[in-house]
């Protein structure tokens, strides 16, 4: 990797400071960031190494909610006895990522800030926008089995890898950004972007802006949730699609619902649509392949990844059952 | 050496042979101990890096390698322009198998051509491997590209009849077989098609070269030394009795070490060139640019049978590529051939020649994709007859070879088949698909046979018996967890009746006697027929000086009423101790040789191939569940049941056994290297996106064999390193067809050919 | 460059890396330790696992510099029932992936001891058994080319039994 300096702040103050230097970049458990280093597609000068700062415990917010510093370890969120209670959906999904080595390392704000797998990304040879901007893109007409299928562009149709922020999204996180302008919080919906004609632009974070938290507030129809991923071998490979979704239902009909999708777009995808739909309508499984389709009605595919629409609604279904019956999936 | 062991294999349960022994390389294993390739630390060590092309033809016009110098800790930038020269590969030649070690016949750095994209083109040597790699990503080289062919897909129409060779034909006709297609009562007729494949041996191709003047020390992952060390004597023009390749620990090959590469002897050029020792360690990427894969196939199954499933017509051909500079047409049909009685056999290979890099041995080379096709064909036509599976493969078991006429050395697959149906409960399969479940999964069996040649190459071994009752045995040929080390200590102990404790084998050095390479399945065979018959000659040598001495209790004893047992040899209840015999002749100790000769190798290959068919075999049953929501595939049982001969190891055996599934099963639903239609560029270059199997896809897997020696073969031992990958992805598609009614004649099944 | 203290296997070792010098080759290569190994150096293969203070981790992807002041423990500082058991189970076959099998099951059982879940445990925060499932979720980031991961799991769930489970 291309030689940088590192620099292991001992205050938030300190590292914002470190990190408004142009060509700065904090650095987390690593897991994704050394990787880019080392495949040359990041070139820091600054590495600003955060894992100090104590950002590292999930605490209780009024109400039931949890407030999860940006430096909890993957593991430890997904083991967190108040997160299996309150937010299932949120274990499995950290669970179903990775490996557990991966998990002891990686933290929550780095999750946030993970880059896509599109293959065409990671190699030097090929176009890519994201990587080059104005270069083009290899994957629109190349492989493009894993890409995505919603809110894709001309220019990029990566898709985002993370399973931790598909459950956030589902649950109305927050995430707490500090920088030199002070604290700011934005929704998790709103804190990546779509690609447009910018595809290397992925968040809205500013420059030397840093995660230092995300809020979940307290959501009772969670305690029933699932995240549900589905991927070419049983473990340790990434989406094709995933689902994250809690319900509840009353007498027959859904009174409440969260629902976010992995897998199918360049950000973590809370279907909004399909939630509207399924408010107030029956529990059972044509409601909820109406809603789905609904949801994947704007799908924009490409050779290879014609797939993933039906693959996301029947996986939507699929879930949603289970969260209706109780029972086991299979 | 006599051509049968009709005398070995009566004793062939012998006090190790046969029994589940520990690795002798265990410890060593798993304590850190045992060092690879790229773990021997010396003294002034720089690294190397490979800078790869990024077109898949054409010319260099330039490099750039100033920004790569500039760097500190750069040694030096290697490229065609200042790279000291190599001499050419040596064209292949049966006379001298060596010559097939080259993996393709490009002139590294001495040639501005560029043949496939990812050809190296420049080496990075520096005072740190992080140094190395980021030099290496600064090197720009310049191109005039030149118009390649890289679509498979698009390029076959151009693929010519493949040309046999002295160990394998490419074509076969017996009656006429597209006639008695066209007249079948039932048939079918399908088109199969087979990706890429890589090894991914989790060792990446390391190589650490050190010149002493012309004398060469390479430490390599290497699956055949001694052809190693010949090429690289004749590619850097020194005496071959001056390289000496070691590899005492390969880190998992599959075929993709059994050639040299060009990080091999960029390695040793950059040694050369630099005057340091130096270390080249692929990176994940650089194995997939630089050593050759799987070919990717298409295939044309056509059955016809009679009302009652005996076949009529069996058609099989199929197009493999090669690159246009080098590789070797895979031989796809080969196990077909002998596989089904037919009055009517067509078989033919085509290749096409592709700008990409050559393709490669990777286990069961052939046989792995080819049994695919077929095997999947002939579950079709169970299905389309209505007939058992296992049912349509007992009627068409051929009592000899379908093809040949030559007598089967040595087959059980009906037995194979009873014992496993009995196992595997294949009774309580409704025959009817989609319609077996466990809670929302659909469940589904599916049956396949297995095929792989049993082959033999030369072996030269020496054995030596100390005065303190330790024995060394000597072979140059590679473990590369086979269980090859620990089988071979085995035969020695119980041929020459000492504790296994007191054997010692050596191995992995090209210094030692000549060993067979690792490969075709051939190595165990070929080495224990060494060890026996240095055992054999060793024996005769001690019972020489014993008769020599008065009084001895073996005078006037013969030879071969000589029984080997508790360190000495015995006849009738009377005998000597090795130490008394070697006391007595005032000797420290003695050694014996068995040494193979090439030419009378190749004789007696092709003298025995007119005599018979060998081949092990097996039957495959694999039970799937399929998520009727999302089509996931999960493999939840299997059993293989081997026809493999004498089994030395029970514990080595299974293991190897298990692997070749595991890798079928991979094979079967995941695996596949991607390269991009419009340049030829690896896009799954790497582990997280080429997916191998992990621990949560494998189920327990019941391995079984009918241990019955075949009486062609030294203990009657079969090589068992490939067969069990042959029929495994077939045996993986029949129970996904069953689940649920679906046939992917299409590898990998995904689950997106399951939908809609 | 800069200067780090580990303590590697139970011996503190002071040596100075630059921050580009991954956790893996400062063992590597710094330190002669070859035991961990290097499959892809990108966190898919598990070869490289060694425990930092206890905990499993991919040392490729580690940078040394933030390891400074950690307890590593790499396969040759382990002394471990599972070591023996994957001999008698033959749970490898080349060799090059057993350090990382062996260093990922070790931090395994301790993670499984303090009530860490898998993808595959029940929902809820209820005790559960280290089912045969479990340990091959678990270990599923240690890629296994000769397949020997039967071995593997006899090897782990014998000496799991042998230690009890939650």
């Amino acid at each position: 990797m291309k030689p940088f300096a590192y620099v292991k702040p001992a205050d938030v103050e300190a590292a914002i400071q470190a990190a408004a230097q142009p060509g700065a970049r904090f650095l987390g458990g690593g897991t994704n960031l050394v990787d880019l280093m080392r495949e040359g597609i990041e070139q820091p000068d600054t590495v600003v190494d955060v894992t100090g700062l104590p950002f590292d415990t999930v605490d209780d917010l009024p109400g039931g909610g949890l407030r999860i510093g940006a430096l909890v370890r993957n593991s430890a969120l997904a083991a967190d006895r108040r997160v299996r209670e309150r937010y299932p959906m949120l274990s499995q999904a950290v669970l179903s990522g990775a490996s557990a080595q991966l998990r002891n390392m990686a933290t929550v704000g780095g999750n946030l800030l993970q880059r896509t797998r599109c293959p065409y990304f990671y190699d030097h040879a090929s176009a890519c926008n994201k990587r080059e901007p104005g270069r083009g893109c290899d994957a629109l007409d190349g492989f493009n089995r894993g890409a995505a299928i919603l809110g894709v562009s001309a220019s990029c149709v990566a898709a985002h890898p993370s399973d931790l922020c598909v459950a956030l999204a589902a649950l109305d996180a927050v995430v707490e950004l500090r920088g030199q302008d002070g604290t700011r919080r934005v929704p998790l919906t709103d804190f990546h972007r779509l690609p447009g004609d910018t595809p290397e632009v992925e968040t809205v974070l500013a420059p030397g802006e840093l995660v230092t938290a995300v809020e979940l507030p307290p959501a009772p129809v969670a305690a029933n949730s699932r995240y549900r991923k589905v991927r070419d071998r049983a473990s340790y490979a990434f989406a094709l699609v995933s689902v994250a979704a809690a319900l509840e239902v009353r007498d027959g009909v859904v009174t409440d619902v969260c629902l976010a999708l992995g897998g199918v777009a360049p950000r973590p995808w809370r279907a909004t649509e399909a939630e509207r739909l399924l408010v107030g309508g029956p529990a059972d499984e044509s409601a909820y392949r109406r809603a789905a389709e609904a949801e994947l009605a704007g799908a924009s595919t490409r050779r290879d990844n014609a797939f993933k629409a039906a693959l996301a609604t029947a996986t939507i279904v699929a879930t949603l059952r289970e969260l209706s019956t109780g029972g086991d999936p299979r | 050496m006599s051509t049968t062991y009709a005398d070995k294999t009566a004793s062939a349960t012998g006090k190790y042979v046969g029994r589940a022994v520990d690795r002798v390389d265990g410890p060593a294993k798993t304590t850190g101990e045992a060092r690879f390739a790229a773990e021997y630390p010396y003294p002034g060590l720089a690294y190397a890096a490979l800078v790869h092309a990024t077109i898949p033809r054409g010319r260099l016009t330039a490099v750039d390698t100033a920004a790569a110098l500039a760097v500190r800790g750069v040694i030096d930038v290697l490229t065609h322009e200042n790279a000291p020269p190599m001499k050419p590969a040596p064209k292949v030649s049966f006379l001298d198998l060596s010559t097939l070690v080259s993996g393709t016949p490009v002139n590294y750095l001495a040639t501005d051509e560029v043949h496939w994209n990812g050809q190296p083109v420049a080496v990075v040597v520096a005072e740190t491997p992080e140094t190395a790699r980021y030099a290496a990503s600064l090197v720009r080289p310049a191109y005039e590209e030149l118009p390649a062919a890289v679509d498979f897909a698009a390029e076959e129409g151009n693929a010519v009849p493949q040309k046999g060779n002295l160990i394998s034909e490419a074509a076969a006709d017996k009656g006429d077989a597209p006639a008695a297609l066209a007249t079948a009562a039932h048939s079918v007729d399908l088109t199969f098609s087979t990706p890429p494949h890589h090894h991914n041996a989790i060792e990446p191709h390391a190589t650490t070269a050190v010149w002493d003047g012309d004398r060469l020390t390479v430490h390599e992952a290497a699956q055949n030394i001694a052809w190693t060390r010949r090429h690289l004597a004749q590619r850097f023009g020194v005496p071959e009795k001056g390289v000496r390749v070691l590899s005492p620990y390969v880190g998992g090959g599959f075929g993709g070490k059994g050639s040299v590469w060009a990080g091999t002897l960029l390695a040793v050029l950059a040694a050369r060139a630099t005057g340091r020792p130096v270390r080249l360690a692929l990176t994940r990427e650089g194995v997939y640019h630089t050593v050759g894969g799987r070919t990717p196939s298409t295939q044309r199954v056509a059955l016809g049978s009679d009302a009652d499933g005996r076949l009529t017509a069996l058609i099989h051909t199929s197009v493999s590529r090669t690159g246009r500079a080098g590789g070797m047409g895979e031989p796809i049909t080969a196990g077909t051939r002998h596989l089904y009685a037919s009055p009517n056999i067509h078989l033919r290979q085509n290749v096409v020649q592709l700008d990409l890099l050559a393709n490669t041995f990777m286990r069961a080379p052939g046989e792995s994709i080819g049994t695919f096709a077929v095997e999947s064909a002939m579950d079709e036509l169970a299905c389309e007859l209505g007939l058992d599976p296992i049912e349509l493969r007992l009627r068409n078991e051929p009592d000899r070879d379908p093809v040949g006429g030559q007598r089967l050395a040595h087959r059980r697959l009906r037995e194979a088949y009873a014992l496993g149906a009995e196992r595997f409960g294949w009774s309580t399969r409704d025959p009817r698909p989609g319609v077996m479940r466990d809670g929302r999964w659909l469940v589904g069996m599916g049956v396949a046979t297995a095929y792989h040649p049993s082959m033999r190459m030369p072996a030269n071994v020496t054995v030596r018996l100390g005065a303190d009752g330790t024995v060394v045995v000597r072979c140059g040929l590679q473990e590369m967890g086979m269980g090859t080390a620990t089988v071979q200590a085995q035969i020695a102990a119980d041929e020459l009746g000492v504790p296994l404790e007191s054997v010692r084998f050596e191995y992995g050095d090209s210094d030692l006697p000549s060993g067979p390479g690792a490969g075709g399945s051939a190595q165990t065979a070929s080495a224990a027929a060494g060890v026996l018959d240095a055992c054999d000659k060793l024996r005769r040598t001690l019972l020489g000086l014993a008769r020599r001495v008065p009084g001895s209790p073996l005078r006037g004893v013969r030879p071969e009423d000589l029984e080997a047992r508790d360190g000495g040899l015995y006849h009738a209840g009377r005998g000597q101790t090795y130490a008394e015999i070697l006391a007595a002749a005032g000797r420290g100790h003695v050694e014996a040789e068995s040494r193979a000769g090439m030419l009378g190798f190749m004789v007696r290959t092709l003298r025995e191939r007119r005599q018979w068919v060998r081949a092990a075999t097996g039957a495959q049953f694999c039970e799937v569940r399929v998520d009727p929501d999302t089509m996931e595939v999960r493999v939840s049982r299997w059993l293989g049941v081997f026809d493999v001969g004498t089994v030395i190891n029970a514990r080595t055996a299974a293991s190897q056994l298990r692997g070749g599934i595991v890798m079928g099963i991979g094979m079967a639903l995941s695996e596949q290297t991607l390269i991009d239609h419009r340049d030829g560029r690896i896009v799954n270059a790497s582990l997280s996106e080429y997916h191998v199997p992990v621990h949560a896809d494998i189920p327990r897997i019941d391995v079984q064999w009918l241990n019955e020696p075949d009486s062609t073969m030294p203990l009657g031992l079969r090589g068992i390193g490939e067969v069990s990958i042959t029929g495994a992805a077939a045996a993986v598609a029949n129970a996904v067809r069953h689940a649920t009614g679906r046939r992917v004649l299409d590898l990998p099944i995904t689950l997106d050919k399951l939908m809609g | 460059m800069t200067q780090i203290r580990m303590n590697v296997n139970g011996s503190v070792e002071s040596l100075d890396v630059e921050p580009w010098v991954s956790l893996l080759d400062a063992l590597r290569e710094r330190l002669g330790l070859t035991g961990p190994k290097k499959g892809c150096d990108q966190g898919a293969c598990g070869a490289c696992t060694v425990l930092a203070d206890g905990l499993r981790i991919n040392a490729c992807l580690a940078l040394a510099v933030q390891y400074d002041g950690s307890e590593i423990t790499t396969i040759e500082g382990v002394a471990h029932p599972l070591q023996e058991a994957f001999v008698r189970h033959d749970g490898f076959q080349c060799g090059y992936c057993t350090p990382g099998q062996l260093c990922s099951a070790i931090g395994m059982l301790a993670e499984y001891e303090a009530g860490m879940p898998s993808a595959v445990t029940p929902p809820g925060a209820g005790a559960y058994e280290l089912s045969e499932s479990e340990v091959r979720e678990r270990m599923s980031g240690n890629l296994c080319r000769c397949g020997a991961y039967n071995g593997i799991l006899d090897a782990i769930m014998d000496v799991a039994g042998e230690e009890g489970t939650r």
